[in-house]
Formats: structure tokens, C-alpha cells, sequence
């Protein structure tokens, strides 16, 4: 059964016609063109289709396109601005903090998304004062990307560069 | 995927209506769990009815000193809300110890507490199963019961063929935490509204396994109520699981100690959160101490009934939990208060 939709993409008002089955995820590859987000599982284990929705870091393979009509999207695509990347980005490429390459849309989307989440005080598992306002030590960042896999094992360059593209010391 | 009609109704009360007028209909929620079940074929409704929008997803102070949760708050939102990390830190501390943080972003208050077992069998739909396919017997009995129940079962080997068994766990630690709590959940059906307490919201399987909860077809949960806690009161979630992170418990507990007091919940042990009121019991009143609480968790544990399975069963968590009492109790008597 079809739907009409319409999306803002990465700055971009668009309109499709989705099968109600189809996850944004398909939506974003499928119909509007934009590959950014992988499929890797598709199950919500891999954190590869990870976007920005609404603002908050999201697995687009278990989100419905039809029950987020008019939502607000931001792939690792629409991140730069004025031919600036995005420091997160230009952190991935200072620290080599990828190999392959596929997982790293999603791992830089969730990475914008935990920055966000920190400067907010939102704790972790790993945080040790529930109350306190987190710091971005090593710990609260694997903690927190937990959900990203990285089959190349980039992890230990990936750390890094969120923690410096959070102005972490 | 099976095809299905979605919709989303003006208000709850549409939703509630929608849905209790069609069989094949289900709520939807943050969708984390529901989604990868269409995809699997575990879910196969014909219609779907998007709540998100419809609950509060407002977190508000009630008149008795407590806490309203909107059914919309999400997972993200709950765990971070001062209110909740000073005065419910068992609450935040079991969100935050579960799924990951694109996931808590999705996953909602209402819909938490009704996520489905993660039994491999069940979310297999090549294998027999009374949860998935109800009459069709259980795959796990002498299966694969690394994470499966020893407590509410009737034996330690189930008949494999009885439509009435089942040793799923339920997966959700945020539920482990509000029974500790006795958070109240709001729910609102076809004849109105009621209130059940939160450790009576899960079932054990007896005769209808394919049944996790006391909800009646058609009901929804639009908020969930904290109550307030006594000065002092202190809490705490400890779970342990097979890696660090994004991983379901082989076991957890849930503490809540004030004077005098002390309420304890069991997560991975059994086909519900586990309100360990027998250990309880012989704690009230008296003297906390790890020698107690073994002895608590001895009596407790009584009736438990390890499974066997490849990998040498789930045996292990009979000492494991009572050492996760042990440890979380320990966190809370002898920790420095500031």
C-alpha cells in the first residue's frame, strides 16, 4: 500500500511515494537518490543507516518512512556547509579514522549525534556520577558508539577523532 | 514483508478504538522492535496505528511527590532528565544500560516495557514456537538457554511439546527497574481507563505463552507513573552481559533500599521481571547484609530450575544473579554518601 510523503533531506524539501513497509532507510536510498546511509544488517545492529532525525542520532532501517512523513533529516551527505566540512568529518580524515569506508556516513552521523548528547549533559552507562555533566574520555566515547560497527576495526582511530572533533584535551 | 495499511489516528482514544476493532491490528511506537519483527515475520498485522505523536511526551511532577513519564518520552529523554538521574538513578542507570543511544532516540516509554523476548527461537520463524505460532511446542527446551529462564518454569526439562511451554526471558532492563520502583502504568482500553502496577503489567506464560503482558487487545499505555520514594532511599541497576556494551542480560538486578525497606528485581531470569518478594520478605525488617541477602536469595532461588542446553546451559545463573544482588546491595550500604 502506497503513501505520500514528504521529507526535508539534508536541507532539501522532498515529496515520495512510499510502499507504508518501506523503512527511511529504503526511502532515502530508493527513492530519493541519496546512498549516504549504508544498509548493512538491517536489523539495528550495525548502526550503519544511522542519520540525524529531527536532530537526534536515529537508525533509519528500523524507522518507518510513512510514520515519519514531514521529519526533518540530515545524512553524513548534508553535513558540510560552504564547502566547510563538518568537523567531525575533518577529523575522521586528520585521524584516519576509517579503512573501507562503509560504515563511516553512519559512525559520523552518530558521532555529531553524541556531541550533541554530551553538551547536553546526557550521561552514559560509563559515566560515574549520574549527576554530573559528562567528560569525553575514551571511555564515555565507546561507550556512547557502541552502536556503530566497523568491520575494519578502525576503532582505535575513530575514538580520537570524535574526542578531538569534540574539543576534547 | 506482508503488506499492511498504516494510520494514524487524531487522538489516543481514535487509536484505541482503531485497534480494538481489528484483530490484525497492532500499536506503533519508537517501532525498534516492532519493525525488525515485520521484517522477520514475527509481526504480520494488517493494519498499523502510529501512536508516537499521539501520547505526551511530557515528563511532569505529580501532587504526591512522584513522577507522571509521558508514553512518548523516549528512552534518551528519561535517562537524562535530572528529576530521574537524583532521585530514580535505577531508572536511569537500567535505560542507559540498555540497547544504544540511536535506539534509546527511538524508543519510547510505552513501548519499552512491551518489547518482545529475544529468544533466537522465537525470532526464527523456521522453528517451532508457542510465543511466535502458539501450539507449535518450544525449540529452546535443551536448545540454546544461554538466555533463558530458570525461574517460573515448572521443570527442569519441559515437555518441548505442550502448548504451554515457554523459557523466554523478558529483555527489557528499563521494566526490571520500574518493578523494583512499583511504578503504576496508565493504560487506556476500549471501556476506559486503569492502572496496573508495574510488576503485575508481565505474565508468566502458563496456558498462552504467545501473551507477555496483561494487556487486553486494544490496550495502550499512555503514561507511566513513579512513585515517590522516602527520604534517603537509595537504588541501583547492575547487569551483566557478554560484552561491555549494546549487549541483552544474562542477568540483572534491579535494588531499592530505604530505611527499613528494601524491593528487589531479577531481569534475564524469567518470562518476566522478577520481583524477588520472597527475598524480600525475610530482609524487611532486618539486618541487610551480604550474609543475609545470600541466604534471601537462597530462599528466592528455591524453585529455580536451571535448563540444560549446548554450551552447558544456563545453570551459571543461578550463582551469578544472587552475586549481582550481592554486589548491588554492597554499592548501596557501603558506598560514601556525598
Amino acid at each position: 500500500m502506497d503513501a505520500e510523503i514528504s521529507l526535508t533531506v539534508d536541507g532539501v524539501h522532498r515529496r515520495a511515494v512510499v510502499d507504508t513497509r518501506s523503512t527511511l532507510l529504503d526511502a532515502l536510498r530508493e527513492r530519493l537518490g541519496n546512498a549516504s546511509p549504508k544498509k548493512g544488517c538491517d536489523h539495528g545492529q550495525c548502526g550503519a543507516c544511522t542519520i540525524l532525525l529531527d536532530g537526534e542520532r536515529a537508525l533509519s532501517c528500523l524507522a518507518l518512512a510513512v510514520a515519519h512523513d514531514s521529519a526533518e533529516i540530515t545524512t553524513a551527505d548534508g553535513l558540510a556547509s560552504g564547502g566547510e566540512l563538518h568537523p567531525v568529518q575533518q577529523a575522521f580524515l586528520d585521524l584516519d579514522a576509517f579503512q573501507c569506508g562503509y560504515c563511516t556516513p553512519g559512525q559520523i552521523c552518530s558521532a555529531v549525534g553524541v556531541l550533541e548528547e554530551v553538551r547536553r549533559g546526557w550521561p552514559s552507562h560509563v559515566s560515574a556520577d549520574l549527576a554530573a555533566d559528562p567528560e569525553l574520555t575514551d571511555a564515555e566515547v565507546s561507550e556512547r558508539m557502541s552502536g556503530n560497527l566497523c568491520r575494519c576495526g578502525a576503532y582505535a582511530n575513530i575514538t580520537p577523532a570524535v574526542r578531538q572533533a569534540g574539543g576534547a584535551r | 514483508m506482508k503488506p499492511f495499511a498504516y494510520a494514524r489516528p487524531a487522538d489516543v482514544g481514535e487509536a484505541v478504538a482503531t485497534v480494538a476493532g481489528e484483530p490484525a491490528a497492532v500499536f506503533l511506537g519508537g517501532g525498534t522492535n516492532l519493525v525488525d519483527h515485520l521484517k522477520l515475520g514475527v509481526a504480520r498485522p494488517d493494519l498499523v496505528v502510529d501512536v508516537r505523536r499521539l501520547t505526551s511526551r511530557e515528563i511532569t511532577d505529580t501532587d504526591d511527590g512522584g513522577l507522571r513519564i509521558g508514553a512518548a518520552v523516549t528512552n534518551s529523554e528519561l535517562a537524562a532528565d535530572r528529576r530521574v538521574r537524583e532521585r530514580y538513578p535505577v531508572l536511569a542507570q537500567a535505560l542507559l544500560s540498555g540497547a544504544t543511544g540511536q535506539l534509546r532516540n527511538l524508543a519510547t516509554t510505552g513501548g519499552n516495557p512491551l518489547q518482545r523476548t529475544r529468544c533466537v527461537y522465537f525470532q526464527d520463524v523456521t522453528t517451532p514456537c508457542n510465543k511466535r505460532d502458539p501450539g507449535s511446542g518450544c525449540s529452546a527446551v535443551g536448545g540454546y538457554t544461554r538466555y533463558h529462564a530458570v525461574l517460573g518454569i515448572p521443570a527442569a526439562l519441559p515437555d518441548a511439546t505442550s502448548p504451554e511451554t515457554c523459557i523466554a526471558t523478558h529483555p527489557s532492563d528499563m521494566a526490571v527497574a520500574l518493578s523494583a520502583l512499583d511504578a503504576r502504568v496508565r493504560v487506556l482500553g476500549p471501556g476506559g481507563v486503569r492502572t496496573i502496577p508495574f510488576p503485575e503489567l508481565h505474565r508468566l506464560p502458563d496456558d498462552d505463552p504467545s501473551r507477555d503482558t496483561v494487556l487486553e487487545h486494544g490496550e495502550l499505555i499512555t503514561a507511566i507513573d513513579l512513585p515517590p520514594l522516602p527520604a534517603g532511599t537509595r537504588s541501583a541497576y547492575r547487569k551483566v552481559r557478554d560484552r561491555a556494551s549494546y549487549a541483552f542480560a544474562l542477568v540483572s538486578a534491579a535494588v531499592v533500599i530505604a530505611d527499613g525497606d528494601i524491593r528487589i528485581a531479577l531481569g534475564g531470569v524469567a518470562h518476566k521481571p522478577w520481583r524477588a518478594t520472597r527475598a524480600e520478605e525475610i530482609l524487611r525488617g532486618g539486618p541487610v547484609s551480604e550474609d543475609s541477602v545470600r541466604a534471601a536469595m537462597a530462599a528466592e532461588l528455591a524453585a529455580a530450575q536451571p535448563q540444560p542446553g549446548v554450551d552447558g546451559g544456563n545453570g551459571f545463573k543461578i550463582p551469578l544473579v544472587t552475586r549481582t544482588v550481592v554486589a548491588t546491595v554492597r554499592e548501596l550500604t557501603t558506598e560514601e554518601r556525598a
